[in-house]
């Protein structure tokens, strides 16, 4: 076989600590060919991140340090002075990152930014690198790339602005292309699109690339061989299709197992809790089907042509538009759509956390956005919700018992004694240890943080909870027992919740009923098993179909899906929504009458 | 012990590595203890007259030299300091106190914004100085006015850094929590909101303290400060202007005395915001 482009021999990396050098990485060893894709894929704090920032020599110089070799065509980028690094980065190596929305520079156009960087590299004129910079806008199949180059990075949204990253590392035909969880922050479906384009690019320019990501999805889709990290250590390498069939390792096996699959509830009319996974021999025993929500009386929750607009000075967003649903005791509903759909913003409103421009929002009967003061507090306990990030969901300053405290106190539920032993029951029931009340929550992980959040909803024992990407921004195995925890606790209290989510194969585990938003309104509402084996809409197809599917033997049998530029939500403002029709297909399947859009 | 008081621990310590804060709190406590034990250090009573000893150059009986009328200035120096620090605190404190409510008001409350950030801004576009000056002509001068005075002038710096922060803050899940949670607003605001205003603000004290400091010493100087038989630091300036020449230890003195304080205040300040700066703790 010919030489690697890159050969990552015995590459340790420790940080500096205040006890000293900590390693965060320790004794990795790849190699990448041309026109190869390998995945590094880990949890947070695996250090697959690191090694490729390592690699790169982007790590600050006092703070980190390497050891081992990294080859790039034969040379040892450990060992070359700045200088030539520098031409290294972005001429032989190019780089896309994770936030796409904040790695163009504001005040230049596209097409200048573009130029720039071939002026740089690739000892163009002014007047070249903007002939070359259109012809990479086209290459990265940016819609009227001529007259887009012309326009300022605020026009873009995220998935073009990832293509103008990936066009920005692609200007100086770089041997390597390293892509650190490029589609992490994208929508599934603008996820789908980079990823083929990715491997289009790749197949044409012969290029290897490094791919990091958490995701074992997107892995099975793009990547020929995986590196699998955990703690800094490499557990297991291998070819993957290989990898996915027969991993060597308990810890791959158990991060196969705790991927939620898309049509793994076929057949299965209630929520089904997760797979239990051992941790030591990586052996899944499938989770058990939930009960039957108990028969619907009078809905917890019970919304009416809800509408959101927010006025900006280029004209009015229609956030919401006229969304009504029912949601009943015991029943989990989830609200599924892309960012910027209006899903979390009724998940606010049904909190009053923001104000409805039209319609009803009853909680209990009770009338949201009209409660008087005292009507409100008794609201504020029969309704709670869970927040998407949870090192921002906790008070920093005050101790994980006492926030759980504070709110048993203030509605006076409990006096002082009992409201502490309550704490420790919640605490328990949460899967924490009561003792750990005294502790703040910097001392604990990002799954802890939720189960803690979801103990705080619990204090004041609601009959409603409004999970808002409540287990989005966890790790896959974290999010399984976050999951399992909701389930159980629906399950022993009746309680009834909103789970607001984008991701559709988690959403296909938890909930009895799944409604899709598109711009702002309900394009198809019904029974689990109808919206993801009988989807009617395209908009639901579309999300459905562009989940990654986490088997390396199906990839290539789904068509690669256009770029398609979204059109803005801001609308003019004597701009009249149509009013839209609904179909009943099967009994409470409810699709939006095309004809009528 | 608890994290918090370990993390706070932690923080001191690290505080006090740095030796351009451990150089500005010596000075302050020399200050602030010289001060505070005035009677029992100073070798002289502040206001004694000893004609016979007039503009006499440092000497070891007297090491900062006396004044026009025989007084020992070391002695004045360090009664001095008791008035400077007393108008100091009490400008911090209603500075503060102004401060955080109109800052939160105004980060807190959308439709109190605009009325509360025009007031700021109009505030602002004075110059300090002049501002405070105007405030102690309509008053009359005092002790109390010139506090009142300062404390009105330096609220806006206050106000603007805790509306800034505030309005960072109420975006944050744990405030949306804890309104979720139906917590009384006043709750909301004092546990969880200025609970993590607590480091700006008191970063942003310490630096209105040196300049309250240097405010009272010029009203002092202008002859519009407390009344000039009270020694102040700045009364001390403006009556030795007339022997600049002659004898220059009358403004030297009080001169170094106010560097010296306004100087370790901001050193301690400058320390104090280097430890709260979030992307420097991270890398503890």
């Amino acid at each position: 076989m010919n030489e690697p482009i890159l050969s990552v021999q015995n590459l340790t990396t420790a940080f500096r600590t205040s006890e000293g050098w900590r390693e965060v990485v320790r004794d990795i060893s790849f190699d990448i060919h041309a026109g190869e894709t390998l995945a590094v894929v880990g949890e947070s704090g695996s250090g697959k991140s690191v090694t490729a920032l390592s690699a790169m020599r982007l790590l600050p110089k006092d703070k980190a340090r390497s050891t081992g070799r990294i080859l790039l065509e034969g040379r040892d980028l450990l060992t070359l002075p700045e200088h030539q690094m520098r031409a290294v980065r972005g001429g032989r190596i190019g780089m896309i990152f994770q936030e796409p929305m904040t790695s163009l520079n504001p005040v230049f156009t596209i097409g200048n930014q573009l130029a720039e960087a071939l002026v740089l590299h690739r000892d163009m004129s002014w007047k070249q690198a903007e002939a070359e910079a259109l012809r990479l806008m086209e290459r990265v199949r940016i819609p009227s790339a001529g007259t887009r180059l012309h326009e300022y990075p605020h026009k873009f949204s995220g998935g073009m602005r990832q293509r103008v990253m990936i066009a920005m590392a692609l200007a100086c035909k770089p041997r390597l292309l390293i892509a650190d969880e490029p589609t992490t922050a994208l929508d599934v479906t603008i996820q789908a699109e980079i990823l083929s384009l990715i491997a289009e690019l790749q197949r044409e320019e012969n290029m290897a690339v490094l791919f990091i990501t958490h995701d074992m999805g997107v892995v099975a889709e793009v990547a020929d061989r995986t590196v699998v990290m955990y703690r800094g250590d490499m557990i297991e390498t291998g070819d993957t299709p290989q990898l996915f069939a027969a991993p060597g390792q308990p810890y791959t096996r158990a991060l196969l197992a705790s991927i939620p699959r898309l049509g793994a509830m076929a057949g299965s009319v209630t929520p089904r809790r997760f797979p239990q996974v051992d941790a030591a021999t990586g052996v899944a025993t499938e989770g058990a089907q939930l009960p039957p929500p108990p028969s619907a009386t009078q809905p917890v929750v019970k919304v009416s042509n809800l509408s959101i607009r927010f006025d900006l000075p280029q004209g009015r967003v229609h956030a919401v538009e006229d969304v009504s649903f029912d949601l009943h005791p015991g029943e989990t509903l989830a609200l599924v759509g892309e960012s910027g759909c209006g899903k979390s913003t009724t998940g606010r409103a049904i909190m009053r956390l923001n104000t409805p421009s039209a319609g009803e929002i009853l909680v209990g009967g009770q009338n949201v956005a009209k409660a008087r003061p005292a009507e409100l507090r008794a609201l504020r306990r029969s309704a709670q919700m869970i927040f998407q990030d949870p090192f921002a969901s906790l008070n920093p300053r005050i101790s994980v018992g006492a926030a759980i405290l504070e709110p048993i106190l203030t509605h006076g539920l409990l006096p002082k004694p009992a409201a502490r032993e309550r704490v420790s029951q919640l605490l328990e029931q949460v899967g924490l240890s009561p003792d750990m009340a005294t502790r703040f929550p910097h001392e604990f992980s990002g799954g802890q943080r939720q189960r803690i959040s979801i103990a705080r909803a619990l204090a004041l024992d609601p009959q409603f909870i409004v999970a808002d990407e409540a287990v989005s921004a966890l790790d896959v195995s974290v999010k399984a027992q976050v999951s399992n925890l909701l389930m159980d606790l629906q399950a022993q209290r009746g309680l009834a919740y909103l789970f607001i989510s984008h991701d559709m194969s988690v959403v296909e585990r938890i909930s009895h009923r799944v409604a899709v938003m598109y711009f702002g309104e309900i394009v198809e509402i019904g029974p689990r098993a109808a919206i993801f084996g009988n989807a009617q809409h395209p908009y639901t197809r579309r999300l459905i179909a562009a989940v990654p599917v986490p088997d390396p033997a199906q990839r290539g049998t789904r068509p690669a899906p256009p770029a398609v530029e979204p059109r803005s939500p801001i609308r003019p403002l004597d701009y009249v929504p149509p009013k839209r029709r609904y179909r009943e297909i099967t009994p409470g399947h409810f699709v939006m009458d095309e004809a009528a859009a | 012990m608890s994290a918090a008081a370990a993390s706070f621990l932690a923080g001191s310590r690290q505080l006090l590595r740095n030796p351009a804060v451990l150089m500005g709190a010596a000075i302050l406590v020399l200050v602030v203890m010289a001060a505070l034990l005035a009677p029992l250090v100073a070798p002289y009573a502040p206001n004694k007259l000893s004609i016979a000893n007039k503009l006499q150059s440092p000497s070891l009986l007297h090491p900062f030299g006396t004044d026009e009328f025989g007084r020992d200035i070391l002695s004045r120096a360090i009664f001095a300091g008791r008035v400077s620090l007393m108008v100091s605190l009490g400008v911090v404190a209603l500075s503060t106190v102004l401060g955080v409510i109109l800052g939160v008001a105004a980060g807190f409350f959308k439709s109190l914004d605009a009325p509360i950030s025009r007031l700021l801004d109009a505030m602002m576009s004075f110059p300090d100085i002049l501002l405070a000056i105007a405030l102690v002509a309509a008053l009359g001068p005092s002790l109390t006015t010139v506090i009142i005075a300062l404390g009105i002038t330096y609220a806006p710096r206050l106000a603007r850094i805790v509306r800034g922060s505030t309005l960072v803050l109420r975006e944050m899940p744990y405030i949306e929590a804890a309104i979720t949670l139906g917590l009384p607003t006043w709750q909301v605001l004092v546990r969880h909101l200025l609970l993590n205003l607590a480091s700006p603000i008191l970063v942003q004290a310490t630096f209105v303290f040196a300049s309250a400091m240097l405010a009272e010493a010029s009203l002092s100087f202008l002859g519009v400060g407390v009344s000039t038989d009270m020694p102040t630091w700045g009364t001390m300036l403006a009556s030795g202007r007339e022997y600049m020449n002659s004898a220059p230890w009358l403004m030297v003195f009080p001169g170094l005395a106010i560097v010296a304080s306004v100087l370790s205040l901001q050193l301690l300040g400058d320390g104090l915001r280097d430890l709260v700066d979030p992307r420097l703790t991270k890398e503890r």
